[in-house]
């Protein structure tokens, strides 16, 4: 890469061609504002909090877009420079809907605020229109377009990134504001609730339908026995809305607090994973012998498989019949558990914390229930549940470790690498290779389907087989390797996660601002946490967990039998795009 | 293509229509606007049917689609009536009281602006400046062109209509 010479605030450099000024600053520690920047993402210079005088320029112009030439000279800080930003952000402000008190974002911190303090607005000198536009409440998603600052990384996240593309910028001038086509609800559209949207909102203007309200209720109801299960990648990322870094495991403080909230079990949706790994193995030992539909396609992320019902309708029969982890464990919580322990499953409630806000929405899935019980009655968050601890004022960080309940106990690092791409493949590859060899294999780890490449594609040999295998994630990355599915290129098994990197990336994680995003890959860090997790863990194969074989020999019988395809399979209908 | 006649004649042979006109800039980048114009000379405008026959075979999503058609006023989501009333809202027009006259037609016909009466009659939209600032304010009707108006001439001149 060639190299140009360029000085910042005085300062020389000499930094690649293809560097804009931000990035440039950034080598010299400056971090320049920024707002509707989000590298990767949405790089169009609109709200223009990140001007910039740049020697011989006619005006001032955006260091996040801008490229560095050689002799540049930039100004970062001149007074021109900082009244402009003021300018500009005063006018963003004068018709935002600044209730902060009130806002969902006030917990976290929200750019718009940390931007204004940092530019030192002290009163904002316009006064514009305040409009009230109704909210956008869906199952999953809530958009309030009153606290929108029109900075579009939603509609880039949902165009670009996901490729389901329901919101876009609509109307001109001060009526512009983001909508789906026809100011539907989302709920209308073919949105497939990943919350992508909601991880790079820099407002409150995009959040999730909160549910903690039924949580507490259930809670102090002394007629519930209210039962909670972690996903995996919440182990990684919870810790962040409490100020430790990204990636932190904090499995047994969560635990801890998850005691403290009231609740009568915690459980860990891992168990949910092994069992997942279970049938879903034996699902594709069944196709691949038997000459069943291939590639089998995972269906643990209910954004994915919501998308494949818009949008590969034609390909519903390659998706495993396999609920996802939680509603597994939810459906086994709901009769093994209630048995054993002679409850009533109608006075069991199962609160699911996940990464992701689809499960939402996939949990009120009428045919996710068994015998009118619902499978999982409460989907939180793991920012909600940051929210509920925090409220409550536990210190989350200097929390002691606690174990998770039996008679499920700890499970397995298989199921703990669930919550990242490629995670769910390794898994089940674990598990198939001991099953086809008969034996217990001491190289398990799957290197060529870790990692963040969007589409990974791998043969791996298992006895006499020659495995296919294909990861992709982010939905973007699921539709390329779809249509190279239906143009007919074979592959045994295929993972797809709905989020950019898994469900450590979800759209139910804590968020990170920009200015972290801009420079540190989230989905790295918190994905070496769960591999750290798995590494550490006594049991790294699903059939190894002895909670599970318990359930089987006691319970379900044998995987994908009778039992098993009554609680834990479910099926799939293809839907309408905008009623087509 | 759901339509009022769905299935009939004529609803069949603007759905191939369409196919003609998207067919026809297949291969041509940024088409979308020139799709849409055409689209829109076919129906008389652009219903959510139509727009969405245009984004699934264009591979453009809905919602960009929208936002386009959104942002010209050219565009409309909305049948236009049997008489299109347009009121210049440009700056003469409307220092000389066009928002009266607007509102006028508003009230005696009970729709908004961009809107179209339910017997299809008449529409009713703003426009910018048509040049004709010498007879502000100023009203037309299809190609009938009414200047130096006062709120009241409205009943008049839409009496004569609603005889025709």
């Amino acid at each position: 890469m060639n190299k140009v010479n360029i000085t910042i605030d005085g300062i020389k450099l000499y930094v690649p061609e293809n560097y804009t000024i931000l990035e440039a600053a950034k080598e010299v520690n400056i971090t320049i504002p920024t707002l509707c920047f989000l590298k990767d993402v949405n790089e169009v210079g609109c709200c223009r909090m990140c001007i910039v005088e740049v020697k011989g320029a006619k005006a001032l112009q955006a260091a996040c877009v801008h490229p560095v030439r050689e002799g540049m000279e930039v100004y970062t800080h001149t007074p021109k420079v900082m009244e402009a930003r003021k300018v500009n952000l005063e006018l963003i402000l004068s018709n935002h809907n600044s209730m902060c008190q009130t806002c969902t974002r006030s917990w976290m911190d929200c750019e718009l605020q940390s931007l204004a303090n940092k530019l030192s607005v002290e009163n904002v000198r316009f006064e514009g229109e305040q409009k009230k536009q109704p909210l956008d409440i869906g199952v999953s998603i809530v958009r309030d377009p009153n606290k929108c600052i029109l900075c579009r990384r939603c509609v880039s996240a949902c165009k670009n990134i996901q490729t389901v593309g329901v919101i876009d910028a609509v109307n001109r001038g001060f009526d512009t504001k983001i909508a789906a086509p026809f100011d539907l609800a989302l709920s209308d559209t073919p949105c497939v609730n990943c919350g992508q949207c909601i991880n790079y909102c820099p407002v409150g203007a995009l959040h999730e339908k909160s549910d903690i309200d039924k949580v507490w209720e259930a809670i102090y109801d002394p007629t519930k026995h209210v039962l909670v299960q972690t996903a995996p990648a919440v182990r990684v990322a919870l810790g962040e809305d409490f100020e430790m870094p990204i990636g932190s495991p904090v499995t047994g403080k969560m635990v801890t607090a998850l005691r403290m909230l009231g609740f009568d079990k915690v459980f860990d949706t891992d168990t949910g994973a092994d069992l997942t790994i279970m049938e879903e193995g034996a699902e594709l030992i069944d196709r691949i012998r038997g000459g069943g539909k291939l590639p089998l396609i995972t269906s643990c992320s209910p954004g994915w498989i919501k998308f494949c019902e818009h949008n590969f309708p034609d390909m519903l029969d390659n998706l495993s019949s396999c609920k996802s982890p939680h509603q597994m464990f939810g459906a086994v919580l709901k009769t093994y558990y209630a048995q054993k322990e002679g409850i009533d499953p109608k006075d069991i409630v199962t609160v699911s914390i996940m990464p992701c806000t689809a499960k939402k929405f996939e949990a009120a899935r009428p045919e996710m229930n068994v015998d009118g019980n619902p499978d999982v009655d409460v989907v939180l968050t793991t920012r909600e549940l940051g929210k509920m601890i925090y409220d409550v004022g536990i210190d989350f960080p200097d929390l002691g470790d606690s174990d998770f309940d039996d008679p499920f106990g700890n499970a397995s690092g298989a199921g703990v690498i669930f919550g990242t791409t490629g995670g769910v493949m390794e898994a089940a590859l674990r598990t198939v290779a001991d099953i086809l060899n008969d034996s217990s294999a001491d190289n398990f780890e799957y290197e060529e389907v870790r990692g963040l490449e969007g589409i990974k594609v791998a043969t791996i040999e298992i006895a006499d087989l020659k495995v296919r295998a294909a990861v992709a994630h982010g939905l973007g990355n699921a539709r390329k390797l779809m249509e190279a599915i239906r143009a007919g290129e074979e592959f045994h098994f295929v993972e797809i996660m709905a989020c950019p990197g898994g469900c450590i990336n979800g759209g139910g994680q804590p968020l990170q601002l920009s200015d972290v995003r801009n420079w540190i890959d989230i989905r790295e860090e918190r994905a070496k946490g769960l591999y750290k997790e798995d590494r550490n863990t006594y049991i790294r194969k699903s059939h190894n967990n002895p909670s599970v074989k318990k359930l089987y020999k006691e319970f379900l019988g044998m995987a994908g039998g009778k039992k098993s395809h009554e609680l834990l399979h479910t099926h799939y209908h293809k839907r309408s795009n905008y009623d087509d | 293509m759901t339509d009022k006649c769905t299935g009939c004649a004529e609803s069949q042979e603007k759905a191939r229509k369409l196919q003609e006109i998207i067919e026809g800039y297949k291969d041509t980048r940024g088409a979308l606007i020139q799709v849409l114009h055409e689209a829109q000379e076919l129906y008389g405008y652009l219903p959510l049917e139509v727009q969405r026959e245009i984004a699934k075979q264009m591979d453009i999503p809905l919602a960009e689609v929208y936002g386009v058609v959104s942002f010209y006023t050219q565009f409309s989501i909305n049948p236009k009536g049997e008489y299109k009333i347009n009121v210049c809202m440009g700056t003469a027009c409307y220092v000389k009281g066009a928002n009266e006259i607007l509102d006028k037609f508003r009230t005696r016909l009970s729709i908004d602006v961009g809107e179209c009466t339910d017997d299809r009659k008449f529409s009713l939209d703003a426009c910018r400046c048509i040049g004709a600032c010498g007879l502000a304010p100023v009203v037309t009707i299809n190609d009938e062109v009414y200047g130096k108006l006062q709120p009241d001439d409205v009943d008049d001149i839409l009496d004569k209509y609603e005889a025709k």
